[in-house]
Order: C-alpha cells, then sequence, then structure tokens
C-alpha cells in the first residue's frame, strides 16, 4: 500500500522548509491549472478555474473566500473525493511528482489517510456513530499498516493522547457522541494524523466549534504542523485564525485563485481588492467603533460568471480595463494577484 | 455518559442501561396485554347471537339455555366475566372451548407451530432475497440494477399473497409436481413434511417483504454511502468494499431491524389469509373458526397468545436496538 509516492526527496527536517516560502527547490505539491465542474442536466458547471498553487513541505497556508468561491472543492478534489460521477477534474496535482489528478482508484487510496489527510467542518457527522473512536482512529492506521488489533489500540490511545485528550485510554472506548464538539475536532485530528501524512487539509475545522474552543483547535493544528513538520491547507473564511496559524495566505474568489502572498505582507498590504475588503470587513482586527466595513453585492453565481476580472462588479476601483481577462501578476518577493492594476493600487489591509 | 464498556465493543447484552429499557418495556407490555385482549373480549360480546343458544341445540327450551348459560358463566356482568377470565389466565388456564370442549392451551399448542413455522420461514426468505437486493441497488443507484431491483419491489408490494399463493400453488404443486399443494406436518415429527409444506405459504407470504426490505435497505443505504461520515471513511484511504460492509451495514442495521420488526407482526396477521388459501392448521384457521362459532374462549385465548408474541418481538427488537446503536442505551 505504501512506496507509492517516492518520500525520499523529502529532507528529513522539514520544519525549516517554513522559513523560506517558495524557495524550496521541490514543492510537495504542486497544483497546475486545476479546473472543477460539475455535471447538470443543463451540462457542465464549471466551479473553479485554472487554481494554481504550491505548498512547500511543512507549510502552513490559509486558504480563504467567501462561501462558494471553491476553497472547499479545491480542497476535496485534492484526495479526489469529491462524487466521481458528476464532478470533472483538469489540471495536474502533482504531490511529490506523482500527478493525483490520472491516479487509479487503488493507489489514490494509498495515499488517502497516508499521504495527505483531511479533516472536516463538522466532526459530528464526519464521525461514524456507531464505532468507538478508538476504532475508527486505528482504522485508519491499519488500512495503511499492517499491525495487529491489540498494537492498532495502542496507537490509537497515543494519538488520541498527542491531541490532548485526557484519560485517552478511557476515551478510546467512547461513542462520539458521548464527546463534546472540541473533543470531537481533537479525535479527527488524531485520525488524519496517526499516519503522519505531509499534508493535512483541514477544511473549516473551526466554524461549527464554540468560540471558547475554536483557539484551542488552532493551536493545536499549528503546533502539530510545527512540531511533526504536516504541511497544512487551511480552508477557512476566518481571517484571524491564518493570521495565527499560517505563513502563506491564498485568496479565492469566484472560483479562482486571486491572490497569493506570505501572510505578513498581505495582512498590512493586500493587493489585489477584494482581499483587502476581506480584511476590512474584519471586526476584530479593524478599528474599534468605527462602522464595519463590507464589499457590496454578492458573488456572481457559477452559471453566470462575468468575462474579465470576476470581481469587477464589487470593486471600488474598476475601470474600463478591466472588463479583459485577467492573468495572475507577479508582484515579487512570492506574491501575485489577479489584479492588473495591482502594482499601481494602495490598498488598506488590517494591520498598518 | 461513562457506562462504556472496557472491551471496546459494546456487546455486554446485558448491563445497567439495557435491564432498565427491558424493564421498562415490561412493564409497558401490562397494559397493552390488557387493554388489547379487553377489547377483544368486548368486541365479542358485541357480535350477534347467543353462544348459549347455539350450544344448547336445535327446540332447546328456555329452561335450557339458561342453565347453559349459568354454566359457563355467561349470565355474569361483563366485567366479571373479563376478570375471571384474565385472572385464569395469568394463571395458565385459558379454558376450554365451548364448541369441542378442548383445552384452549392445547389446541394452541397444536396449531402455533405450524404458523410460526411460516412466519420465521417468509421472514428469512425475505431477508436473503431482500438484502443482496438492497445492496445491490443501493452500490449503484440510478443503474439498471436498480432499476430492476426497484420495479421488484414495487410488484412484491403490489402483488396481493393469496393470489401469489394460489399461482405458486398452481405452478409448483399441480403442474410440477414439487410441493404438496395444501395442508401441514407436524415440525417435530417430521421436519422435512413440514418444511416442505411451508415452502409455498411462507414464499407467498414474503413477497411483501423480499420488497420491503430491498426498498428500506437501499434507500437507507444510499443516504449512509453518500454522507459525510462516508467521506471521512474515504479519506482515511478504505476501499469502498469496507465502506460497504463494515460501516454501511452497521450504521442501516437499525434501520433494518425496525422493518424487520414490523414485517413480522404484520406476517402474523397476514398469516390468517394465507393459512386459508393452503388450508394450512394454524392459529388463523383457529381463531377464523372459532368467531365463526362464538366460541369466545379460543377467540380470547388466540388474541391473547398473539399479543405475547408480538409483544416479546418487540421487546427484542428494543434490546437489539441498544446493541446494534450505541446512541441509544446511554
Amino acid at each position: 500500500m505504501t512506496g507509492v509516492i517516492d518520500i525520499s526527496a523529502v529532507p528529513a527536517s522539514r520544519a525549516d522548509a517554513t522559513a523560506h516560502v517558495g524557495v524550496s527547490p521541490q514543492p510537495l505539491l504542486e497544483v497546475r491549472d486545476l479546473s472543477l465542474s460539475f455535471a447538470t442536466a443543463k451540462g457542465a458547471l464549471p466551479i473553479t478555474r485554472n487554481v494554481n498553487f504550491t505548498i512547500a513541505p511543512g507549510e502552513r497556508v490559509g486558504l480563504v473566500g467567501e462561501s462558494g468561491c471553491g476553497k472547499t472543492v479545491t480542497g476535496l478534489s485534492l484526495l479526489r473525493l469529491l462524487p466521481p460521477q458528476s464532478a470533472r477534474i483538469q489540471g495536474d496535482i502533482l504531490f511529490n511528482g506523482t500527478n493525483l489528478a490520472t491516479l487509479s482508484p487503488r493507489r489514490m487510496r494509498a495515499v488517502r489517510g497516508r499521504e495527505i489527510a483531511m479533516i472536516f467542518q463538522e466532526p459530528m457527522s464526519a464521525l461514524d456513530p456507531v464505532f468507538t473512536v478508538g476504532d475508527q482512529i486505528s482504522e485508519a492506521y491499519r488500512i495503511h499498516f499492517p499491525v495487529s488489533r491489540a498494537e492498532g489500540r495502542e496507537r490509537a490511545i497515543m494519538a488520541l493522547r498527542e491531541v490532548g485528550i485526557p484519560a485517552p485510554e478511557r476515551r478510546c472506548d467512547e461513542y462520539p457522541h458521548q464527546l463534546s464538539g472540541g473533543m470531537r475536532q481533537r479525535v479527527m485530528i488524531a485520525m488524519a494524523l496517526i499516519c503522519k501524512p505531509k499534508l493535512l487539509v483541514a477544511d473549516e475545522p473551526t466554524t461549527a466549534l464554540d468560540v471558547t474552543v475554536q483557539a484551542q483547535i488552532t493551536d493545536l493544528l499549528r503546533s502539530l504542523s510545527e512540531r511533526t513538520g504536516t504541511a497544512l491547507i487551511f480552508i477557512t473564511h476566518d481571517l484571524g485564525v491564518v493570521a495565527e496559524t499560517c505563513t502563506r495566505m491564498i485568496t479565492m474568489y469566484a472560483g479562482e485563485v486571486v491572490e497569493d502572498a506570505p501572510v505578513d505582507d498581505v495582512l498590512t498590504r493586500p493587493r489585489h481588492p477584494y482581499t483587502s475588503g476581506l480584511l476590512r470587513s474584519l471586526p476584530g482586527l479593524s478599528k474599534r467603533r468605527g462602522v464595519l466595513a463590507s464589499i457590496p453585492g454578492r458573488v456572481p453565481s457559477p452559471s453566470a460568471m462575468p468575462a474579465g476580472c470576476r470581481f469587477r462588479a464589487r470593486c471600488s476601483h474598476a475601470v474600463a480595463s478591466c472588463a479583459q481577462n485577467q492573468p495572475m501578476v507577479e508582484i515579487g518577493n512570492g506574491r501575485s494577484a489577479r489584479c492588473w492594476r495591482a502594482p499601481e493600487l494602495l490598498l488598506p489591509g488590517a494591520v498598518n | 455518559m461513562i457506562a462504556a464498556p472496557s472491551s471496546g465493543v459494546n456487546l455486554h447484552m446485558f448491563n445497567s442501561a439495557r435491564l432498565r429499557i427491558i424493564g421498562r418495556r415490561l412493564l409497558q407490555a401490562i397494559p397493552v396485554i390488557v387493554l388489547s385482549t379487553f377489547i377483544v373480549f368486548g368486541l365479542l360480546k358485541l357480535v350477534p347471537g347467543d353462544v348459549a343458544v347455539t350450544l344448547a341445540g336445535d327446540n332447546a327450551s328456555d329452561q335450557r339455555i339458561a342453565e347453559i348459560r349459568e354454566l359457563y358463566g355467561l349470565n355474569q356482568p361483563f366485567f366479571l366475566q373479563y376478570g375471571s377470565w384474565l385472572w385464569k389466565a395469568m394463571h395458565g388456564d385459558l379454558s376450554n372451548s365451548l364448541i369441542s370442549n378442548e383445552s384452549v392451551l392445547t389446541s394452541i399448542q397444536r396449531c402455533l407451530p405450524h404458523t410460526l413455522l411460516i412466519v420465521a420461514l417468509a421472514l428469512l426468505t425475505a431477508l436473503i432475497i431482500g438484502i443482496p437486493l438492497g445492496i445491490a441497488a443501493a452500490t449503484k443507484p440510478g443503474s439498471w440494477i436498480d432499476s430492476i431491483v426497484m420495479a421488484i419491489a414495487s410488484l412484491g408490494v403490489a402483488v396481493p399473497n393469496f393470489w401469489l399463493g394460489m399461482l405458486l400453488v398452481a405452478f409448483f404443486s399441480l403442474q410440477l409436481n414439487w410441493l404438496p399443494a395444501t395442508g401441514a406436518a407436524p415440525l417435530m415429527k417430521d421436519p422435512w413434511a413440514a418444511l416442505s409444506h411451508a415452502i409455498l405459504p411462507a414464499l407467498a407470504l414474503a413477497s411483501g417483504g423480499i420488497a420491503e426490505v430491498a426498498r428500506q435497505l437501499r434507500s437507507s443505504l444510499v443516504e449512509i454511502l453518500s454522507s459525510q461520515q462516508v467521506r471521512t471513511l474515504h479519506a482515511k484511504g478504505l476501499p469502498p468494499s469496507s465502506i460497504l460492509w463494515r460501516h454501511g451495514l452497521k450504521n442501516v442495521s437499525v434501520n433494518l431491524l425496525t422493518v424487520v420488526s414490523l414485517l413480522a407482526n404484520r406476517m402474523l396477521a397476514a398469516t390468517v389469509v394465507v393459512e386459508a388459501v393452503f388450508a394450512i392448521p394454524g392459529m388463523g384457521g383457529l381463531i377464523v373458526n372459532a368467531a365463526m362459532h362464538r366460541d369466545f374462549p379460543v377467540v380470547q385465548g388466540v388474541v391473547f397468545a398473539m399479543v405475547l408474541i408480538v409483544v416479546t418481538l418487540n421487546l427484542l427488537t428494543d434490546i437489539l436496538y441498544s446493541v446494534l446503536d450505541p446512541r441509544i442505551s446511554s
């Protein structure tokens, strides 16, 4: 089952790669021109268009944008978890040089959970209610490593301890409904990381949780990623979480990547008007007592995408030439934005 | 909260939570039994005609009829009659038939095995055929297999089982001469004869059950297989076969159990018709005959026995629920 992906190319200490964004010789993940569409009765409905990004080993990247911008489907498509009957994937998903987009289902299964793991928004519905959490965690390990039931259980207990669950020997035999929301998400994380994958895709892992628990889960994900060198794709609409957790932020809008930049740079000076709008509508980081900024209008529907810049109708900086198709513009320092005015615009960020 | 067993498997059949459930169900069964027998008793009293007149025979004098009423306690107040029946029933005495004077308990002991055999066989058939059909349809929803299974299911629900029974007899008994057309054989003395007599009636009885099992299993499996918890299983790298057989079936087992329990109850009732078609001396024949001759003790006894069976089945179902779904026992 293992050995599908050549792991020898990855340096032993992956954590240091985070310091040099985009400098790493071989990216862990390289998504090239990924376009997704869903088959409908009226023909193919395009959801995302030419999504490009790379993830270095051990890097933590936030994937942000409004609901419906294509973040989650992009995350799911990395593991090819979209329904195969209706979802069509075009483009390349290169993971350590292997193209996941064309991998056979059998070899894809060897990647899932072992090389790339995923956690989801609602831990209650993401866990099987009729199996104990210990069973479910040890199952995740035993799919990829042929160990005995007893050893699988030992590993599950260890994994539970690592994600900070007290009395893991007892919790191991409990069912998901006996745990709190935060505990369940910890179980999901334990399950996702038990095979020590190189990449973890976290799809809004804190959205369904209590505010008090959200920070704990975010901290846990960051510290586990730092300790184990697991790269992290953090799909969220919570920019605060990205600021705390990630080293780089990719903004998506209407199925396209519109900005890709190191977190510190983008927080102070976003280059795409949409990113700027998102940052300014953050209540926690914007000025107190001021009127909370919002972006007028709404995301265009996938069936009626405008030509040219897709953000044009909502953008206060739009001019006539925005009606042309917008390529990603390289700005330097590992940054790029899908706006031809990016070099000249001076946009407000969240912190100054 | 912390009632979880230490072995990691929820198979402690009789832990305290489960015993509480059983106790509660047994308590609930008492009013069910009393109420149902009381209603039947009352209904029988509403039936026109007088059993004493029948028993006294033609040209009996009024005095003779009064004597018979006296003898069987038929002139006592209604509640007293019911009370004394219930009291005796609780002590295992279901009194005797007014017509044949045979002990009602003996009649039931003679007839019940025939009925139970047919119902058990029909249930088994419904599961053995219905489960694979449901799984086949659910794994490929929208495919031609799915369409065929659903067509079979609709047919199975629509076909009346007495008519199917007659068709089966015409084909397998009269034409092919493979199986006996009517009657029954005692299970203990001649199991093979008993089985060969029971196969056709069981098939006739099972047609609706096959459809029901296939349909319910398909819909609940389709729902589970497209759920978020199954997406997690895919994300773990589990092959589709384990997802279906290990996780899928355990998740839908509760729904399946509900179907089976409802089916068992419905089949017990449907035996009345099927037994008539196949001339089987079972509980259905017994109660129909007794009702026609106003043989109250027999009708009461059969109803009492049936209620006990249904209550037991439901109790068993409840226990199995808590075994299959850990959310129920805690």
